[in-house]
């Protein structure tokens, strides 16, 4: 099924971040997941966990708390500071100082003792006033539903406050460990308040208690582990509660009935996952999985079976490693590939090999051409490299910079483009038109400039807008390839499509339930080829406004059952050029090329049939063969690219190189060890 | 005439403990047995099964009572401490556990309501299946709090059933988790109060169920140290710990309700295979695969062992009896030879051969006693131990152990390396009292003699080397007098003179290679007896050299007895043990018995009865001298015992339960005397004399002792009745001693008559005592004083 040659890249040193906080939002069914580099993400959980928004964080800004405020998204960090976010522009909104090292949001613990009230207004949020202020620091807070009392974690004990009056009900001690531990303090990591007056709390010796709120009394104790419970979280029906650990278990608590059909119930320990290897710094309970994240940076997803009403590859074990965005961008001509970080730019040359086989001999090693550190604070939000190669952009939130290339044999120039147009000073998402002289740059408001780029300079074409009105910002851009289409996609699942020769709204795709999660127009046909995150596939006639027969007769037959239970959205999609009924797609696991002329498969034949039709004959083979032909050589993938001279870039970073790279993990006697 | 009696085995399968702690009762055989905690002695048995006993549950309407199930298909009812037979129920079929029943082939779970009614014997009709695919493992069944539900496991699946609803909730696991580990079902157990369910599994972890009643969020807990699968869980009665254990013979408490914390009893003995607590809390018992009951307070700590014959995985050891004890000698503990002492049905000692620590751990190779023989006096005793029967790299050492009369127990004298290059087959000591010679055959083709070094030297040392045309030897003996030596080679027998060394003669017999070897005793000693593979006894004269006569069975063991000329040969034909007895001199067997147990006999003895017994039956002469113990291979031991013996051993028993029927307290020591002072003056006195004066007082002493206490009038009423009963034989020798105020000599002859009578009582001798005083007294009365009125009189 076509031949390529592949360059197995394996040094674009990308390391996740860590998971600090999580917050579940259960009406929009958004989690919002903010990292130790200070970026927060949005994923969609009724959406099969895709990452809709992803807002960067800055130098120095840990983010230590997160909370929905109805939709509104506040975080609370080590800056002191506390932060709204823009969610519909992804950025920041504002930020308030909060004097020193608040804890958490709207209602702030901070680590001179104070617990700080904010009162939240429609467009910012105002200090109230301060609680009684204690001697040791504000470690965790949980309100009471009723609004009246708030529970703090402190050192070596939670105190109960009564926000009326400001005053503190009940101080209870914390026991520390024994032993050697018995000098450290214990630090109540986290609390819950439970509706029913229950307090919940999680502390570094290891233990998760239930006090009563009334009387201040402990009623009971459980030992979960040797080491520190750090997150808490109850789920909604307050029937269930879960504690992550730094042993990076996750521990269930259900509130059963001791004698079935009664309803004195009791807080019984009962089950325990353990999918992570570092500490778990954050955990929720949302309605049908227990989502954890923590030090090693990735995200599980375990569903809770007994909520699940049918089991299907929604409801499936997800771990989520990478961002579900490009981290990495060709020059298809110039075989140059640029690698974006948090807070600098890498751009690499490919290798080059002779010689035939499985393996090829590498002639000359990849080399690092340029590595540009970003001005200011802020982290990268995207950038884009020319298929020329002569043209790097990338931005940030506040600034975008364009950069000039040039080299000759030995001679490789780089400059710096001062001249902007105003309306590129921040862009959502970047790209360049196929020719490398147009840059489009998706802005507010689901706007896309359009800036034509010469040797002398940049110039500011004008200005494509949506006729929907829609506010959200584009997360995804195509150019076509003769220069005719723009192709955006935005968080509302909308997908514009603008003819570049008008400059006017061409059509738009009908909008379907599931956002998009890469796109790409076919060279030849001008078909617009769109993947969603629920695994499903279009197709559609840019030419015609409609879609392709063959996206109608995937839409009937419908796709195979392993296609729709895999976890991961695919992330590029290409068009081979010397087969345009080849379409090439990516996700973490496989590559696959998908053949529009064969027939689709049906879930009863055989889905990974290459190795079968390797043992038939070639009559035979033709009968057998369907569309997909998947490929699992790879794994771990970040980026597959196909560039000019028929040679695919699978860009890798397997996992096992982000697990060394992380720093030492709590230390466990395991048995027969 | 002669009865198959199997020995009495005590551990079995399931043990439970009486309220307030004072009894462990226990299924062995079809027997229910009871042991006193306290002193770990065997107090009685319940007997009536008439097979099998399979499950025993305590009443939890009186706690005086205890059920009883066995696949003879009946329930019973016993008073357990009287040992009397309360009620039958009859299951009609084979009884799994109480309430558990068994097909053939599949098993069911059948709910019996065992309906109220007076009488003795009563067929269960109300029956209701409950489930029809439960497990064979009666461990995988419990009844939930209150009895409001039973829960069953089979497999991967966990039903519970609620008898209200008559509904079935059943939760199943996948058959492996990611890491290989087994999930199937081992045991169950239902928390006391609260509805949890704790379940044991293959792979050693235990998870604790509850909402089980939503078929969708029930939810479990999982707990793991255990390494191989969980054979029991029990929960405490007060529900606040959870006890386990399985092959690791570890005791695990589990602490209710708070995760991890566990304590542990390790170095119990054999795997646990069901544990069980007392309904106080005060004791647990466990019950180990070596037949063994270890009972445990509630803090953890060993207090009483009940060891009955220790049941290894497999007894590779002849059977032997020690000649200074007189015990049964065979594999005990694993590494350990144990001495039972049959008399006393009880478990002497375990001798400790290995000296290594055993790990109780499926699929490891450790060394083993393989092989073991004592010399004729008793005071040696040879030991091989094996590692890696299975495997190619096979290590053995040789052992001799003495006899230290100090210690009264065996040391290890030495210690052979290299004994031969290969297996040992096997090895026996010279039967002379003079000179003592071990004589160890092996696989290598060479047979080699042992004999403690000259000049003093302590050690033991090969003394003789000998092989016969490098064929593999099979078996070697000594003649009585041990002037011979037999040693088979494959199909020929060569014999040998200890004394030269020198070979003698070879024996050439029909095809076929010889397993056993046996000389002939006392009259018969100039035979020797042999038999082979091709189903062949033989009989050769030595004296002749020549074959006497031969006889076509099939005998998978020969038995000579030391102390006469018979010889017992158990034959394996088409599934059931047969077994012949005769004497070398006549081919013609004294006793037969046909079908004496359905498996293979291997290991068999004679042991030698402490007096004869005076049989004249013919059938039976041979058991005079001797018992003839053997062992099947399901490990059971079974013995012949005459038909006397039987009525003998049953009136000790009987008389024996009737003893036992009084507790003994003080109240019971003072009676007790009392009535043993009766009934010697019964016996001494003559009975037409006290006659008149005995009925009153034995009977109600008798009505007061047999009388069940509910139904005994106030202690108020009875007491004067009581205290009269006492004094009944005073007011006698009042009256006798009315009589006697006529001549004084013959009261002093009766006195001494009374003396003797009432010997040992206390309270008698006061009361003569007393007696004497009234006597004094009396006669102080009788005597006149008026001299002394006259006296007074005169002086004024």
């Amino acid at each position: 099924m076509g031949e390529f040659k592949v360059h197995r890249v394996r040094f674009f040193d990308y390391m996740p971040s860590g998971i600090r906080a999580l917050a579940f939002n259960g009406d929009t069914e958004r989690m919002a997941v903010a990292r130790m580099d200070g970026s927060v993400e949005i994923f969609h959980c009724s959406d099969r966990f895709f990452q809709e928004k992803i807002i960067p964080g800055r130098e120095q800004c840990g983010i230590e708390g997160l909370s929905w405020v109805g939709e509104r998204l506040f975080s609370a960090g080590l800056n002191g500071g506390i932060t709204e976010y823009d969610l519909t522009n992804q950025k920041v909104k504002y930020t308030i100082d909060a004097y020193k090292i608040p804890w958490y949001t709207f209602l702030v613990g901070c680590e001179d003792g104070t617990v700080k009230l904010f009162e939240v207004n429609e467009d910012k949020i105002q200090f109230e006033r301060n609680l009684d202020r204690q001697k040791s620091r504000i470690v965790s807070l949980s309100w009471h539903t009723s609004g009246s009392k708030i529970a703090a974690g402190m050192m070596d004990m939670i105190q109960i406050f009564n926000v009326e009056t400001g005053h503190s009900i009940h101080r209870m001690l914390a026991d520390r460990g024994v032993g050697t531990s018995r000098s450290k303090e214990c630090v109540v990591w986290s609390v819950v308040y439970l509706s029913d007056g229950t307090i919940v709390s999680g502390d570094s010796v290891g233990m998760v208690k239930l006090w009563d709120d009334q009387t201040g009394t402990l009623i009971k104790s459980h030992n979960v582990t040797k080491c520190d419970v750090l997150a808490l979280s109850v789920s909604q029906n307050e029937d269930s509660l879960v504690a992550g650990t730094s042993e990076g278990t996750v521990v269930q608590f259900q509130f059963v009935s001791m004698v079935l059909g009664k309803d004195d119930k009791e807080w019984v320990r009962t089950r325990t996952f353990k999918n992570h290897t570092h500490d778990i710094r954050a955990v929720a309970e949302i309605t049908t999985a227990v989502v954890s994240g923590g030090m090693d940076a990735q995200l599980v997803v375990k569903p809770l079976l007994d909520k699940i009403e049918v089991r299907s590859a929604a409801s499936a074990l997800r771990k989520i490693h990478f961002p579900h965005r490009r981290l990495v961008f060709c020059a298809r001509n110039s075989g140059l590939m640029l690698f974006q970080y948090p807070g600098h730019l890498e751009l690499w040359r490919l290798g080059e090999s002779e010689g035939k086989g499985s393996s090829l001999f590498v002639k000359r090693n990849p080399e690092k051409l340029l590595h540009l550190k970003v001005k200011g604070e802020d982290h990268i939000r995207c950038s884009a490299v020319s298929p020329c190669g002569e043209w790097i952009v990338y931005s940030t939130a506040s600034s975008l910079r364009l950069y000039r290339l040039h080299y000759q044999r030995f001679l490789f120039l780089f400059f710096q483009i001062s001249k902007l147009p105003k309306v590129l000073s921040s862009a959502n998402q970047l790209c360049f038109s196929s020719d490398s002289s147009h840059l489009f740059s998706a802005s507010t408001q689901s706007s896309v400039h359009i800036v034509s780029l010469s040797q002398s300079g940049c110039k500011f074409v004008g200005t494509l807008k949506p006729k929907s009105g829609s506010h959200q910002a584009i997360h995804l851009l195509a150019a076509s390839e003769d220069g005719e289409w723009l192709a955006s996609a935005n968080s509302d699942h909308e997908v514009h499509i603008y003819n570049l020769q008008t400059r006017k709204a061409h059509c738009t795709v009908p909008v379907y339930s599931s956002a998009v999660t890469a796109m790409g127009i076919h060279p030849t046909t001008n078909c617009l080829f769109m993947m969603y995150a629920d695994q499903q596939m279009c197709e559609y006639s840019i030419e015609q406004k409609q879609y392709t027969d063959w996206s109608r007769t995937v839409q009937r037959k419908g796709l195979h059952r392993l296609w729709m239970e895999r976890d991961t959205p695919c992330l590029n999609v290409m068009f081979n050029p010397q087969n345009p009924s080849h379409v090439i797609l990516h996700d973490t696991y496989m590559l696959c090329i998908i053949d529009q002329s064969l027939p689709l498969p049906d879930d009863k034949t055989q889905f990974y049939n290459q190795l079968t039709l390797k043992s038939l004959t070639e009559d035979q083979r033709k009968s057998h063969s369907h569309a997909f032909k998947v490929c699992k050589t790879f794994k771990d993938i970040l980026c597959v690219e196909l560039i000019s001279d028929q040679s695919l870039v699978v860009v890798e970073r397997p996992l096992e190189d982000v697990a060394t790279q992380l720093p030492a993990p709590i230390k466990q006697k395991k048995f027969a060890t | 005439e002669e009865c198959i009696k199997c020995v009495e085995i005590t551990g079995g399968q399931c043990a439970s403990l009486s309220h307030g702690c004072r009894f462990v009762l226990c299924a062995s055989g079809d027997l229910v047995k009871v042991y006193s905690t306290r002193t770990e002695e065997w107090l009685h048995s319940l007997q009536g099964h008439t097979n099998q006993v399979t499950g025993i549950a305590l009443n939890p309407a009186n706690h005086l009572q205890v059920y009883s199930c066995s696949a003879d298909g009946t329930v019973k009812l016993w008073d357990f401490i009287d040992g009397i037979l309360i009620k039958v129920q009859l299951v009609l079929y084979k009884c799994m556990k109480l309430c558990v029943s068994a097909w053939p082939e599949c098993f069911q779970l059948v709910a019996v309501h065992l309906p109220k009614s007076a009488e003795q014997e009563v067929e269960a009709k109300e029956m209701s299946v409950v489930s029809s695919h439960i497990s064979s493992n009666p461990s995988c069944t419990a009844f939930g709090r209150g009895g409001e539900y039973i829960a069953f496991a089979r497999r991967l699946q966990l039903n519970v059933y609620f008898f209200r609803k008559q509904k079935t909730c059943s939760f199943s696991l996948k058959a492996t988790d990611k890491k290989g580990a087994q999930n199937a079902f081992t045991c169950i157990t239902c928390h006391p109060t609260d509805d949890c369910i704790a379940t044991g599994h293959e792979d050693g972890k235990i998870r604790l169920w509850r909402n089980f009643i939503h078929k969708k969020e029930y939810t479990y807990s999982t707990q793991h140290w255990h390494h191989n699968a969980v054979n029991t869980l029990c929960f405490t009665p007060e529900g606040t710990h959870l006890l386990s254990g399985g092959i690791e013979s570890v005791l695990v408490q589990w602490q209710y309700g708070a995760g991890n914390r566990k304590e542990f009893l390790p170095r119990l003995g054999g795997s646990i295979l069901h544990i069980s607590a007392s309904s106080d809390g005060q004791l647990f018992c466990t019950s180990h695969s070596d037949n063994k009951i270890t009972v445990i307070e509630s803090s953890f700590k060993v207090c009483g062992v009940l060891q009955g014959l220790v049941k290894g995985d497999a007894v590779l050891t002849d059977l032997m009896i020690d000649p200074r004890s007189k015990a049964l000698v065979l594999n005990g503990k694993p590494g350990h030879l144990q001495f039972y002492s049959l008399l006393r049905d009880k478990h002497l000692y375990n001798l400790d051969i290995v000296q290594q620590e055993y790990i109780y751990e499926a699929g490891l190779d450790q060394f083993e006693v393989a092989k073991a023989a004592f010399d004729i006096k008793g005071s040696w005793l040879a030991t091989v131990e094996e590692r890696g029967q299975k495997s190619s790299d096979l290590e053995f050492f040789l052992k001799l152990w003495a006899f230290d009369e100090r210690t009264q127990s065996f040391v290890l004298n030495t210690t052979i390396t290299a004994a031969h290059t290969d297996r040992i087959i096997s090895m026996c000591f010279s039967s002379s009292e003079e000179t003592t010679m071990l004589v160890t055959i092996a696989e290598d083709g060479q047979f080699k003699a042992w004999c403690q070094g000259a000049d003093n030297q302590n050690f033991w040392s090969c003394d003789f080397v000998g092989s016969y045309h490098n064929l593999k030897p099979t078996n070697c003996s000594f003649s009585a007098d041990s002037s011979l030596l037999a040693v088979s080679f494959q199909e020929v027998i060569t014999i040998w003179s200890p004394e030269t060394w020198e070979m003698l003669t070879t024996l050439c017999q029909p095809p076929g290679i010889i397993r056993d070897l046996c000389f002939g005793r006392l009259s018969c000693s100039k035979y020797l007896l042999g038999t082979t593979t091709r189903n062949l006894l033989c009989c050769w004269n030595l004296l002749t050299c020549a074959l006497e006569w031969s006889s076509s069975v099939e005998v998978s063991k020969l038995q000579p007895d030391p102390l006469s000329e018979n010889v017992a040969a158990f034959s394996y034909q088409s599934k059931h043990t047969d077994l012949f007895v005769f004497k070398p001199s006549e081919p013609r067997p004294l006793f037969t018995n046909k079908n004496v147990c359905s498996e293979k006999v291997h290991r068999a003895v004679f042991v030698p009865r402490e007096e004869l017994l005076n049989n004249c039956d013919e059938s039976s002469q041979w058991l005079n001298r001797s018992q003839l113990y053997f062992l099947t291979q399901n490990m059971d031991l079974l013995t012949f015992s005459t038909a006397t013996e039987e009525d003998r051993m049953l009136s000790s028993s009987k008389q024996l339960v009737i003893d036992d029927s009084v507790a003994v307290t003080p109240f019971y020591l003072l009676l007790g005397k009392h009535r043993q002072q009766q009934q010697k003056l019964n016996t001494q006195s003559h009975p037409a004399a006290d006659k008149p004066q005995q009925p009153q007082g034995s009977v109600t002493i008798k009505e007061l002792l047999h009388t069940p206490a509910h139904v005994l009038p106030a202690a108020s009423v009875l007491c004067s009745m009581f205290v009269n009963s006492l004094l009944i034989s005073n007011t006698g020798e009042m009256d006798s001693e009315k009589e006697e105020e006529d001549s004084e000599e013959e009261m002093e002859a009766c006195d001494s008559q009374q003396e003797l009578r009432v010997q040992g009582s206390v309270d008698e001798v006061m009361l003569k005592l007393s007696k004497a005083q009234e006597r004094e007294l009396k006669r102080v009365r009788k005597t006149d004083f008026s001299w002394m009125a006259d006296l007074i009189d005169s002086k004024p």
